[in-house]
């Protein structure tokens, strides 16, 4: 019998409204890497923060049993202070101050009357680094250094405070493939120093190469673990284990008639919008046609909204290249004026950042990409203004006493009626929906799926975006798969299921840079 | 005039709005409590030609603030524009027109140049108008020559301290106040019925009709006491009929135009401004324009007010316009806030200032005052807020 570090027995963890763990089990082996994989949203962020004591002991039910005896922390200090350390995927240095002061923050060289021990700070931040291999001078401001160094910086800090369980949340996400190597090299040699490991991961190969066993956790619940023993077949079964469920009668029943190619996006390619050289969406080529309903699957971190977010007025990214035509026609889209003027609108999947005023009244926020229709001369015709924010609240349904009532005071999926309401009413012909049904009830879901309906029974054309694949499968005539900025295969809906596309969402730059081309499934 | 009104009809929605329409009542009736002199013929005419410029300044804050910035630069700039005319007027001898024109023409230029910054290259409105307080405090010194300029006299004297009156003929009273004022009160009338007559139309709630009714003769009797009382006295001030235009012309900005929906879209969330097809740059350029040009009226009237341009005019202005402003209904975040507001947050701070004065408090204890008053205005905004929801 191995030796257990840690164990979490029956983890269950509710928020209002939903559950996100039910009775999940986790145990980790002292001197191992455990990967634990899921989709977005399955609970896998959450259940690290009800390990490192971000979600205190007490709001949760069940037992995490540490070291053999069980621990209740109150607080990230309290697990830090047994050597439980977690690294999040937004790594948490500040830009400004040098690696060392980075290291040591809330955890300060001190000498005996109370000050900070400059020698000492930069002298055991040195020998951090040598030990994580990084060859940086300490007093280097962390804004210097690239991604990879950053996750180094982290790993440095992680061990300035004796760490025993090391939790990365997608360590290698925002790294190019020397870097994760480099970090991957390192976990297994602080393995081997006997540091255990816990990495949260949606690359499967590096899942497969790295990690002694690996957790699967679906829907809030441990599906299983799987030794990783190097046999055949082992991510199959991992994806299977993601994404197996069924898929319900839950969408609304729609006859496609699809028409003539509407959108078409050439070649596009998008460079992060700080970091040069990162290209976060490389030459992606995608179209859509009337009346039918594309999707995009990608997992978190792919590049979905980036892309559309980047086609629909620069909103993101630099040195933006490609093309759009609209019925074969090149159009500017460098403005997102000119993206409503040609009939383009995009939901963005952040609606309360992105999409709504929400200090301002329903009526302002419907109207606010469509003034041009209710004004002449600048001045805009209030009374039409109301009448337009009537048609849509009782077309679309909202639920709220009045169109003078504040979009902030709305749930999730009446906020979402009104974003949808707004690039309505600009009589869009192609509609960009970026995760239309993120964090709404299941009532407003199938809503909002009729509305997609409607849209292409009018002859228009729709892109949904969705880290569900189900919803994919559900709505769509035809996916496009993303994996680390490229598009890695277009799939019918019919031949589509969710093992399949979740390999192509997978796929790796490396393993597919012989056959660059996007994979089509006929 | 309209301003009252407006408030009054803000009053049945917004808590916060109306909380400062009692606010004000409350005050004044302090006042004319503790001295009855507050709301004689005189004092009231005082209380127009004092401190119009500070609600002229307020208009502008106002707009800034909604979308989200501030200026600090506008004390600076009263004092720069009303040094330009001074220096055009006094010594050039040029006509009251031209001196007009030349403060108005730099007030746009400063407000270009801010804009500038501000929109084009992106610093935080506060950086820049921080410069700006100083640079134009130095120019002011600069065109002076570091010395006062007066009189003015004449036609610009009259700006801020001239009446239009007897000009129908007076009986003790002046007819001409009375028939602009009751000329305004029907118009306002007229425009409240056409519009409740257009929610109606569109199957919009809308008061009851006594309520209508009663909320009109209410605000009615206000404004015509309000007018009876400076017929009394020396007429109708022409600065208040600029103050009036203003107020109507900026009402309607903010509330019936593209742009002041622009404004209020910026401030209240920059991203989903941008992704709904705002030109932010466009916006934030004009808005700090606009402030430049209500910087330089007010810095016309304040030169005309004191007769001359001084260096250090215009000292704290800024100050008492953002003060106006945040006790007004403004949101320290933006996206929030009215011209009424803007205007009634002025009057309480003009009224605050001249009862005390009636009443001989020392100007440090004034002062005093008038931060807590501030302080309690915002803090009340804070936790209203906080109580209402924890999205915001």
């Amino acid at each position: 019998m191995a030796d257990t570090i840690l164990e979490m027995r029956g983890i269950t963890k509710k928020f209002p409204g939903v559950t996100a763990l039910e009775d999940v089990n986790l145990t980790v082996t002292r001197g191992e890497i455990h990967a634990i994989c899921g989709e977005n949203g399955a609970g896998k962020s959450t259940l690290m923060k009800v390990l490192s004591g971000v979600y205190p002991h007490g709001s949760f039910e069940g037992e995490i049993v540490y070291d053999g005896s069980p621990v209740a922390f109150g607080s990230i200090n309290d697990s830090e202070r047994l050597g439980i350390v977690i690294i999040h995927q937004e790594l948490a240095l500040i830009r400004y101050l040098s690696v060392s002061e980075n290291i040591f923050l809330g955890n300060e060289r001190r000498d005996r009357a109370g000050f900070l021990d400059w020698n000492r700070t930069n002298h055991e931040a040195a020998e951090l680094l040598a030990q994580v291999g990084l060859d940086e001078n300490p007093t280097t401001p962390v804004g210097h250094l690239g991604v990879g160094k950053q996750q180094l910086v982290e790993i440095a800090k992680a061990l300035s405070k004796n760490v025993r369980l090391l939790i990365l949340d997608e360590p290698t996400s925002a790294l190019n493939d020397t870097d994760s190597e480099h970090l991957l090299d390192l976990l297994r040699r602080l393995r081997d120093e006997g540091i255990t490991s816990i990495i949260i991961s949606h690359k499967l190969n590096e899942v497969a190469s790295i990690a002694d066993r690996t957790t699967i956790i679906r829907d809030g619940r441990t599906v299983e673990t799987i030794e990783m023993d190097g046999s055949p077949g082992l991510q199959e079964r991992i994806i299977r284990g993601m994404v197996g469920r069924d898929l319900e009668t839950f969408y609304p029943e729609r006859e496609s008639t699809i028409g003539e190619e509407v959108f078409r996006v050439e070649d596009w390619t998008v460079m992060h919008p700080t970091q040069p050289g990162r290209v976060v969406v490389d030459h992606a080529t995608l179209s859509v046609r009337a009346g039918e309903v594309v999707g995009i699957a990608g997992l978190m971190g792919a590049g979905r909204t980036e892309l559309a977010m980047s086609i629909f007025g620069r909103s993101y990214g630099r040195h933006v290249g490609g093309q759009v035509y609209l019925h074969g026609v090149p159009v500017d889209t460098s403005t997102v004026a000119d993206c409503i003027r040609h009939g383009i609108a995009y939901v963005t999947e952040d609606r309360k950042g992105y999409g709504l005023n929400l200090i301002d009244d329903i009526r302002h926020n419907i109207s606010a990409a469509g003034l041009s229709r209710l004004s002449r001369g600048g001045l805009v015709d209030a009374n039409a203004e109301i009448a337009v924010a009537e048609t849509f609240r009782s077309d679309l349904g909202i639920k709220a006493p009045s169109v003078l009532s504040l979009v902030g005071q709305l749930s999730g999926g009446n906020q979402q009626k009104v974003v949808l309401g707004k690039w309505l009413y600009t009589e869009p012909e192609v509609l960009i929906l970026d995760e239309p049904t993120r964090g709404i009830d299941v009532g407003a879901k199938y809503e909002i799926y009729g509305l997609i309906n409607r849209m292409v029974a009018a002859g228009k054309a729709v892109v949904v975006i969705s880290s569900e694949l189900q919803e994919l499968l559900g709505t769509c005539d035809r996916i496009y798969t993303v994996a680390f900025g490229r598009v890695t295969g277009e799939v019918p809906t019919a031949e589509a299921t969710q093992e399949n596309l979740m390999r192509l969402m997978t796929l790796e730059r490396n393993v597919t840079d012989e056959t660059l081309q996007p994979e089509v499934v006929r | 005039m309209n301003a009252v009104a407006s408030v009054w009809e803000l009053a049945q929605r917004n808590v916060r709005q109306s909380g400062i329409v009692v606010a004000f009542v409350v005050i004044c009736g302090l006042f004319t409590f503790l001295n009855s002199n507050f709301l004689s013929p005189g004092n009231l005419t005082n209380l127009v030609l004092q401190y119009s410029y500070i609600l002229i300044l307020a208009i502008g804050m106002m707009i800034v603030i909604i979308g989200g910035h501030i200026d600090l630069s506008v004390g600076s700039l009263v004092a720069l524009t009303g040094a330009v005319a001074a220096v055009v007027v006094i010594r050039h001898g040029q006509p009251w027109w031209v001196g007009v024109l030349a403060a108005l023409g730099v007030g746009l230029l400063v407000g270009a140049w801010q804009g500038f910054w501000v929109a084009v290259v992106g610093i935080p409105a506060f950086i820049v108008t921080l410069a700006g307080m100083l640079m134009f405090r130095g120019l002011t010194y600069q065109v002076l020559n570091n010395v006062s300029l007066s009189p003015f006299g004449g036609t610009y004297y009259q700006i801020n301290n001239g009446f239009l009156n007897g000009l129908l003929g007076g009986q003790g009273f002046d007819v001409f106040t009375l028939v602009v004022f009751g000329i305004g009160v029907a118009g306002y009338a007229f425009s409240q019925w056409r519009r409740r007559q257009g929610r109606i139309a569109y199957n919009q709630v809308v008061e009851s009709l006594p309520l209508f009714v009663v909320r009109l003769v209410l605000v009615a009797a206000v404004v015509m006491a309000f007018g009876w009382q400076l017929s009394q006295s020396r007429g109708l001030p022409v600065v208040l009929v600029i103050l009036a235009v203003l107020v109507l012309v900026y009402a309607v900005l903010t509330q019936s135009t593209v742009f002041g929906r622009h404004v209020y879209a910026i401030g209240g969330n920059l991203n989903a401004a941008r992704l709904s097809g705002v030109r932010v740059r466009f916006v934030n350029f004009w808005i700090m324009v606009n402030m430049g040009l209500l910087a330089a009226v007010a810095g016309v009237i304040y030169s005309s007010r004191t007769n001359g341009a001084q260096p250090g005019a215009g000292n704290m202005f800024e100050l008492d316009a953002i003060a106006a402003c945040f006790i007004g209904g403004a949101a320290v975040s933006g996206g929030v806030g009215r011209i009424t507001g803007a205007i009634v947050g002025g009057l309480i701070m003009a009224v605050m200032s001249n009862g005390m004065q009636l009443m001989g408090v020392p100007t440090s204890t004034q002062q005093v005052v008038k931060g807590l008053v501030l302080l309690v205005a915002v803090g009340f905004d804070v936790y209203s807020k906080r109580r209402g929801s924890a999205t915001v």
